[in-house]
């Protein structure tokens, strides 16, 4: 029976829509991108999680993925290459009530952005960390990144990539993050459980997605398009919750190890401040002298 | 010196001007690339990742922009031509290392395919508005030379001229082109080896215990050393005497910070090039540099249609700025247009430098796209057309931004 | 509005010119500092941090300058006055979150205390070598104000009108001081917080659902919410039209950028600012800003007393540059005199806006700098006895 465009539309509701910018679809990603799913299981994270959309702040940076916080119908800043840490940073120590989350990729976020995200998990600033890892840079057209496996071709790795990549986890753990997980795109229900899991954590969390990207990742190595990846990852991910993290290096087309890694306590920045500060105001450690001699 | 035959790609190629700037460092001798890809200047990185290795040039992709021109510094000061390659964002990311190269004075070449602004603005359509930037851009005092291409040949051709000037006067050369000559697909001659002068490294060939890295030679320009030759080199960014040594009073900012203004400021008439026709008994003169310049020949031609005495001078090298030649045209002209993809920049210096003579009128675009050759022509007929000497700069109002802002426009996604 | 009482400290007090300028920024309702540390700038964030507990302010120490600005945007939109304190090599790494700056039209204020560059330079040393980097350091285009303290009382003064422009035209404003003003301790008197007038932040009062981002109001501003609010609204550095959602076309870039400079463009008469010193009969006028401008009175003085007619201008806002009154001035004196503490720099508008009627003598940085009243006199002398037209910039060495 034919239907009228109307009640199509309606049936055709994304079942995100009130966390969505509908008024802005269709998004800006390929056909067989990971990064929409991404999306969909942070939207549901947040609902099951039960956490008021009003007081979440989500920061972005430059790149394919940088286009989350335009998508997300939330408050949301699109920021320059590499900064979103740190721009979050200074949300969550101006306003330690809402709840940030930073969702950006691994170009940004690992090679410009390094620095701010080792320092904020030192920091242990209390935020949610989404890196999509799709292995290269995808918005600028195919160059080699920070987590291109060995070997692999990229526009700016002609003849192989020669550069030895990050291990994301690792790195998280040792900078001193309190949760770390990694899943791939497929995985779309343990990829939820975890970042619900990581919302409702206090301290800075990492959630690594790892997304096929047909257009540039694939076609440039020949690995067929997204579905031939998503086929890879359902044959070649083992999941081993609480691997050490030191053993989750990926080569190129090698096993990929998922799980949650890491979920422990540390006092976050904000916790470490109001204790300073309480010390501060009871005892006035700093009384002497601040109020410059009066003459 | 002629080129080294090994980095000349001799033929005629159809590319853009991007592959041609990376073909023109690799003529140049470019031996080092370091770079970060950003929209619009990667085909140029990535001409360089796929030709440089066969011609025995290294490339790297580092972690940011910042790592990019501190590894070219580094790499300079090992003997190689080095260049890097960015936009916008990247270069100002950049800004706080080309002070530090003009400190140290270290020849290198930053190719800066503009885009629109400012932040992240239009990633993949043009712009100029990063011109005054290339001049002010970092902290403290310095000079440096940029050139501005207009066509994928010149991108060849100036990237090469740029090394050369890199290495003759020891500091950073900034190329700056745009998204439109970047992106533009045009016919490119690269000559055989031996018709490309290439400008060698001035090497001090002195006994090892008598050289002083910033002792300048009669032009004001030390000559240069590299590491790894038992000089013992000790080489910072903070202000240092001819030995390089760091000194500590106030006093030697004029008496070693000084000649890293100088050895620009009076090399000058070496320095600039210019493009001019039709200036000797113009009314109007269009001035303008990279793309703009090949948008106004249309506007000039309408204008001359219409009986307009029209002259254009075109900035090939737009710093060091030509004061003088300004100051000369604007006893000569009624006034200057000035067409540039920005809310004016360079038409500042137009306007210091015609000291009341000649109106200077200003056709401005905000960048994503080129001029409308009409505005520039309508533009040439209202400067020819006023008689009065008027004060300030005269912007004059395109139809983009009349159909933008006057009456019902709707913007469409 | 008045200022809130927390941050003021009402009295008379001896305090150099950070430290005044970390109590304009208290007594102006700033209450987050993004900081990295770098020399000559650091009272300022001492000062601040000493205080923050008391006033109810935090802050945070970033990892480099780039990180620092990025977290003074971030706190700027939860709704807290906010700021950065730097100097040359720190304001070079600023440069993109500048740029961001304008275009997410976020109020906040960075001091830079200006030092010997280019590089490191002389890190001690007082310079005015980034005055035109503040105009045109970051990419693309873009208005600043920019204002040059010239005493600690000013660094005070001027650090709460710096947040009243940042919070009017919702841009960042910089504070254009020098290692010579920062170190310098003298008299700062604070009035009670009754006596200070503070702009408050522009909000949006209507409902909810229409809000949108960047609708301007009709001088080209538009107001602004908190985060949190429940607005759920978008904000991205790219070209974007109200909504803030990004378009890729040179009408929205025509849309979305002319009106950044118009705002300011359009303003001009109610920004600019300058102090003026017997230029009513004066053939010889002296422009300057900043520290030089103390050695400034101190000259003009001396020539009066000679017998020469010199007057004085001071650019209280060193951007947007006061271009008519400069104008003015060349049209009434035989001379203008510039002394700065760079090898040229404001003197490149101030010969734009001569139109080549004085004669525009440049005291460059010397040996002793151009803050020595003494060389400042002798070019004063030398302008006045100059009887023939020259054309351009005549440097004195």
């Amino acid at each position: 029976m034919m239907e009228t465009p109307k009640t199509d539309e309606k049936q055709e509701i994304h079942p995100m829509e009130n966390l969505l910018r509908m008024d802005r679809m269709p998004h800006i990603w390929c056909p067989t991108c990971g990064i929409g799913l991404a999306v969909t299981a942070f939207t549901a994270a947040l609902e099951k999680a039960n956490i008021d959309p009003n007081t979440v702040s989500i920061v972005s940076g430059i790149g394919c993925t940088g286009r989350v916080a335009g998508y997300v119908k939330l408050d949301s800043f699109h920021t320059t290459h590499g900064r979103p840490i740190a721009f979050a940073t200074g949300i969550k120590v101006a306003s330690p009530k809402t709840k940030v989350v930073v969702f950006s990729g691994d170009g940004d976020l690992m090679a410009i952005g390094g620095n701010h995200f080792i320092h904020a998990a030192r920091r242990n600033i209390d935020m949610l960390v989404v890196c999509v890892n799709n292995f290269i840079y995808a918005m600028t057209g195919g160059q080699v990144a920070p987590t291109t496996p060995l070997a692999a071709y990229a526009t700016t790795s002609p003849y192989g990539c020669v550069e030895p990549p990050f291990n994301i986890p690792y790195l998280a753990e040792s900078s001193g993050a309190v949760y770390v997980a990694r899943w791939t795109t497929l995985h779309i229900r343990r990829l939820t459980n975890s970042l619900t899991e990581a919302l409702q954590k206090t301290g800075f969390s990492v959630v690594e997605a790892i997304s096929p990207c047909g257009m540039y990742y694939s076609r440039i190595n020949r690995l067929g398009d997204g579905l031939d990846m998503m086929r890879f990852y359902h044959d070649n991910v083992e999941i081993r919750h609480g691997e050490d993290t030191k053993n989750l290096d990926i080569g190129f087309q090698t096993k990929i190890i998922c799980g949650k890694f890491v979920d422990r306590e540390r006092p976050s920045y904000n916790e470490r401040y109001n204790q300073w500060l309480s010390e501060v105001k009871t005892a006035g450690r700093h009384s002497k002298g601040q109020k410059g001699s009066k003459k | 010196m002629k080129a080294d035959p090994r980095g000349v790609l001799t033929g005629v190629y159809y590319i853009d001007g991007d592959v041609a700037a990376g073909y023109g460092a690799l003529a140049a001798g470019c031996k080092f690339v370091a770079g970060y890809p950003i929209t619009p200047s990667t085909e140029a990185f990535e001409a360089i990742c796929h030709r440089g290795p066969q011609v025995g040039a290294v490339f790297i992709q580092m972690e940011d922009e910042l790592g990019s021109i501190s590894a070219i510094i580094g790499a300079t000061w090992s003997g190689v031509k080095t260049m890097t390659i960015t936009s916008g964002p990247g270069y100002s990311l950049m800004q706080e290392c080309i002070g530090f190269g003009a400190m140290l004075e270290t020849p290198f070449v930053l190719l800066n395919i503009q885009r629109g602004g400012p932040s992240t603005g239009v990633p993949t359509k043009t712009g100029q508005a990063d011109m005054m930037q290339s001049r002010w851009g970092s902290h403290g005092d310095y000079e440096l030379i940029a050139i501005a291409p207009e066509s994928p040949q010149e991108m060849f051709d100036y990237t090469i001229k740029a090394f050369n000037l890199a290495e003759k006067y020891r500091c950073p050369i900034m190329i700056m082109s745009d998204e439109c000559v970047g992106h533009m697909t045009e016919k490119v001659v690269i000559p055989e080896a031996d018709k490309i002068e290439v400008e060698p490294r001035r090497l001090y060939t002195g006994p090892a215990e008598d050289y002083l890295p910033f002792k300048p030679e009669p032009d004001l320009v030390p000559k240069m050393a590299k590491a790894g030759d038992g000089l013992k080199l000790y080489i910072t960014g903070q202000t240092h005497d001819e030995r390089g040594y760091p000194v500590k009073d106030a006093e030697y900012k004029s008496k070693y910070g000084r000649r890293l203004v100088d050895k620009i400021r009076l090399n000058k008439d070496k320095i600039i090039e210019l493009k001019e026709e039709g200036t000797d008994n113009a009314d109007v003169i269009v001035v303008s540099y990279g793309i703009s310049s090949r948008v106004a020949i249309k506007g000039v031609e309408l204008a001359r249609e219409k009986g307009i005495k029209v002259g254009t001078l075109r900035l090939v090298t737009v710093w060091p700025f030509p004061d003088e030649k300004m100051s000369e045209l604007a006893k000569k002209a009624k006034a200057f247009v000035v067409p540039e993809i920005n809310y004016g920049q360079v038409v500042y210096d137009v306007a210091r430098c015609a000291h009341g003579r000649a109106n200077v009128v200003l056709v401005p675009h905000g960048g994503a796209g080129v001029h409308n050759p009409n505005d520039i022509a309508d533009a040439i007929e209202m400067a020819a057309k006023e008689d009065k000497k008027i004060e300030g700069l005269i912007e004059f109002k395109t139809r983009l931004e009349k159909s933008v802002f006057e009456g019902g426009f709707k913007l469409k996604e | 509005m008045k200022a809130d009482k927390a941050g003021v400290l009402t009295g008379s007090h001896v305090l150099n010119g950070n430290q005044a300028c970390a109590e304009g920024a208290l007594a102006a309702g700033c209450r987050f500092l993004g900081l990295y540390p770098i020399v000559p700038s650091i009272e300022v964030s001492e000062r601040f941090l000493a205080r923050a507990p008391e006033v109810g302010a935090t802050f945070i120490q970033m990892e480099d300058e780039i990180s620092a600005l990025a977290a003074v945007l971030g706190a700027s939109w939860t709704g807290k006055k906010s700021m950065t304190v730097t100097s040359g090599p720190g304001l070079s790494l600023m440069m993109e979150h500048l740029g961001l700056g304008i275009m997410l039209e976020t109020p906040c204020v960075i001091a830079d205390i200006q030092s010997v560059g280019p590089g490191l330079g002389l890190p001690t040393h007082a310079a005015q070598g980034d005055m035109m980097q503040a105009r045109w350091g970051s990419h693309g285009d873009y208005e600043i104000v920019a204002l040059a303290p010239s005493s600690p009382q000013e660094m005070f003064d001027f650090t709460i009108k710096a947040f009243n422009f940042s919070e009017r035209y919702r841009i960042p404003v910089a504070i254009m001081s020098d290692a010579y003003v920062a170190q310098l301790e003298e008299t700062v008197v604070i009035p009670p917080a009754d006596q200070i007038n503070i702009e408050t932040r522009r909000y949006y009062e209507g409902a909810k659902d229409s809000y949108l981002p960047f609708k301007r109001d009709k001088d080209f501003v538009p107001p602004m919410v908190d985060i949190g609010q429940g607005y759920r609204f978008h904000v991205t550095g790219l070209t974007h039209d109200d909504r803030g959602y990004p378009i890729m076309f040179e009408e929205c870039q025509e849309y979305n950028v002319h009106p950044l400079m118009w705002k300011v463009r359009n303003a001009v008469d109610k920004i600019v600012e300058v102090q003026e010193t017997n230029t009513d009969d004066a053939e010889v006028v002296v422009i300057s800003y900043g520290a030089t401008s103390r050695a400034v009175l101190k000259a003009i003085k001396q020539a009066r007393e000679s017998g020469i007619k010199a007057g004085g201008l001071k650019l209280v806002t060193v951007w947007p540059f006061p271009e008519k009154r400069v104008t003015e001035l060349a049209k009434k004196a035989k001379a203008i005199v510039v002394p700065e503490m760079n090898f040229g720099q404001i003197v490149l508008e101030v010969e734009r806006n001569g139109y080549g009627e004085a004669n525009i003598f440049f005291l460059p940085h010397g040996d002793k700098g151009a803050e020595y009243s003494e060389d400042i006199l002798a070019a004063i002398k030398r302008a006045s006895q100059t009887s023939e037209a020259k054309s351009g910039i005549i440097e004195i060495s």
